[in-house]
């Protein structure tokens, strides 16, 4: 009998393998960041699937392996949706489907400004047993992550995330500040969080060939993320923090791959999370959609 | 009581429903305006910047590959537009200054379709100016016209006066 993360990972296989027969690749011009957000969204009808990893150490318990899957699409020029499904393999214990996530981020302006603010809304319904820590919250530890699946499972979450992104690119950097607010829906309080980052291509200029080892191909920076407590007890006592350096290839072939290896800051966080990941945007899967269905493009 | 989990899933409908319709009013918003008018937006700072790349030989190459990397889609392999997006072969596109086809990329017109470009660092955004302004520009009436179709008196002015609106007076 097949079990349900597999016939999960069997649906999202056939799904992309779909896709790649229907829609137009394009080059993408992905961020490096693993946590932090930018202003910038998906190009209306663009969708991009996305696989990340995070392997993470783990004092007190088994080190772990936390994976997501993630549909982006971007809705219009000023809408961007995403879909993500989380799980997670805790070496010597169990493989387990960890919940799925549904975030929208709205941009605020029309044009370019010196700052340029996004509304960031998410969904979770995720167990206590998730690990990606796409984001980190309140007073999340390390140990929090030493429960062991057969009992960090049963715990249900369903929890409303909401971010303020506020970026700038200037001269080639891309600067982004987050700021967090989550609140999980069964009367806890508001719990807080940050990530900042910076990350700049290689080279600024596109050279005229077309080529996979071009500098411009290659995004390099730095980010940093932690919690900030609670509405009770707001500030850096007893939260987490990590500094990861970034870097991402994004390929003439559509696609992009990225690494960032991350390290604890203080004795809460974990002392080691490698991070990677691959993706492929499909332009004009909207219009491929539409055709299907007969509808206009 | 109400139960928790009914009210969540009440609360995620109303908000799924409040975001569609804002992507309706969009997507009607943005049939409606001539994308071409927003060139004449850019601030006349912005329009009077020249493209520092004007002499460099490789732009237009460089330009060439980022559009099909990144424009194709709703512009055409051709940039002759589509339903998606106008003509860049127009003559309101191609009588701009480079300086406003750079701000309008770097700025987008984000309530009809086009997305900000300035994710693209300034320089591949001048290549990419550099190739637009390499394209022939359109001699057929561009996409655009059907939406403001030009009218008799414009028509009178652009070229000889049509034979049958002559009215010859005894």
């Amino acid at each position: 009998m097949t079990d349900v993360p597999t016939y999960l990972a069997l649906c999202f296989w056939l799904f992309a393998l779909s896709l790649f027969l229907v829609a137009v690749p394009a080059q993408s011009q992905e961020s490096p960041y693993f946590v932090t957000y930018d202003h910038y969204l998906e190009e209306p009808g663009s969708l991009e699937l996305e696989y990340s990893s995070t392997f993470g150490t783990q004092r007190g318990g088994n080190d772990f392996h936390a994976f997501w899957g993630e549909f982006e699409y971007g809705a219009t020029a000023w809408w961007t949706a995403e879909f993500y499904f989380d799980g997670q393999t805790t070496f010597n214990e169990s493989t387990i489907f960890t919940g799925f996530r549904w975030e929208n981020r709205i941009r605020v302006l029309q044009r370019e400004h010196f700052i340029n603010p996004v509304l960031y809304m998410e969904y979770e319904h995720i167990s206590g047993a998730d690990k990606i820590l796409k984001e980190i919250e309140g007073h999340d530890g390390e140990a929090d992550n030493a429960v062991p699946n057969v009992l960090a499972r049963r715990e249900h979450k369903n929890e409303l995330e909401l971010k303020l992104l506020l970026s700038k690119t200037l001269k080639g950097w891309n600067i982004a500040e987050n700021t967090l607010a989550a609140k999980n829906l069964a009367n806890s309080p508001w719990e807080f969080g940050y990530a900042i980052g910076a990350s700049r291509p290689l080279a600024l200029k596109a050279s005229a060939q077309r080529c996979s080892f071009c500098r411009e191909n290659f995004v390099a920076g730095l980010e940093m993320y932690g919690g900030l407590g609670d509405r009770h007890s707001f500030g850096l006592h007893d939260t987490s923090h990590y500094l990861a350096p970034v870097v991402a290839w994004n390929l003439p072939s559509n696609w992009t791959l990225r690494l960032s290896p991350g390290f604890g800051l203080n004795d809460n966080s974990h002392r080691f999370l490698l991070r990677w990941g691959v993706a492929r945007e499909f332009s004009g899967f909207g219009s491929a959609i539409a055709r299907v269905f007969g509808g206009r493009p | 009581m109400r139960k928790p989990r009914a009210h969540h899933g009440r609360i995620l409908r109303q908000a799924f429903a409040v975001l569609l319709t804002l992507g309706a009013v969009n997507a009607q918003t943005g049939s409606k305006d001539s994308v071409y008018a927003e060139l004449a937006k850019a601030p006349s700072k912005a329009a009077a910047r020249r493209n520092p790349l004007q002499s460099d030989p490789d732009a237009v190459a460089a330009g060439a590959k980022l559009f099909a990397s990144h424009c194709t889609e709703c512009h055409g392999d051709t940039a002759d537009g589509g339903k998606k997006a106008p003509s860049l072969r127009a003559p309101e596109v191609q009588q701009s200054t480079p300086g406003a086809l750079f701000w309008l990329l770097t700025n987008g017109v984000v309530r009809r379709g086009m997305p900000v470009w300035s994710k693209l660092p300034e320089p591949q955004r001048w290549q990419l100016v550099s190739f637009i302004k390499s394209l022939t520009p359109a001699t057929q009436p561009s996409a655009n016209d059907e939406k403001h179709p030009i009218t008799e008196g414009q028509a009178l002015r652009l070229s000889y006066p049509p034979r049958h609106l002559i009215t010859v007076v005894p």
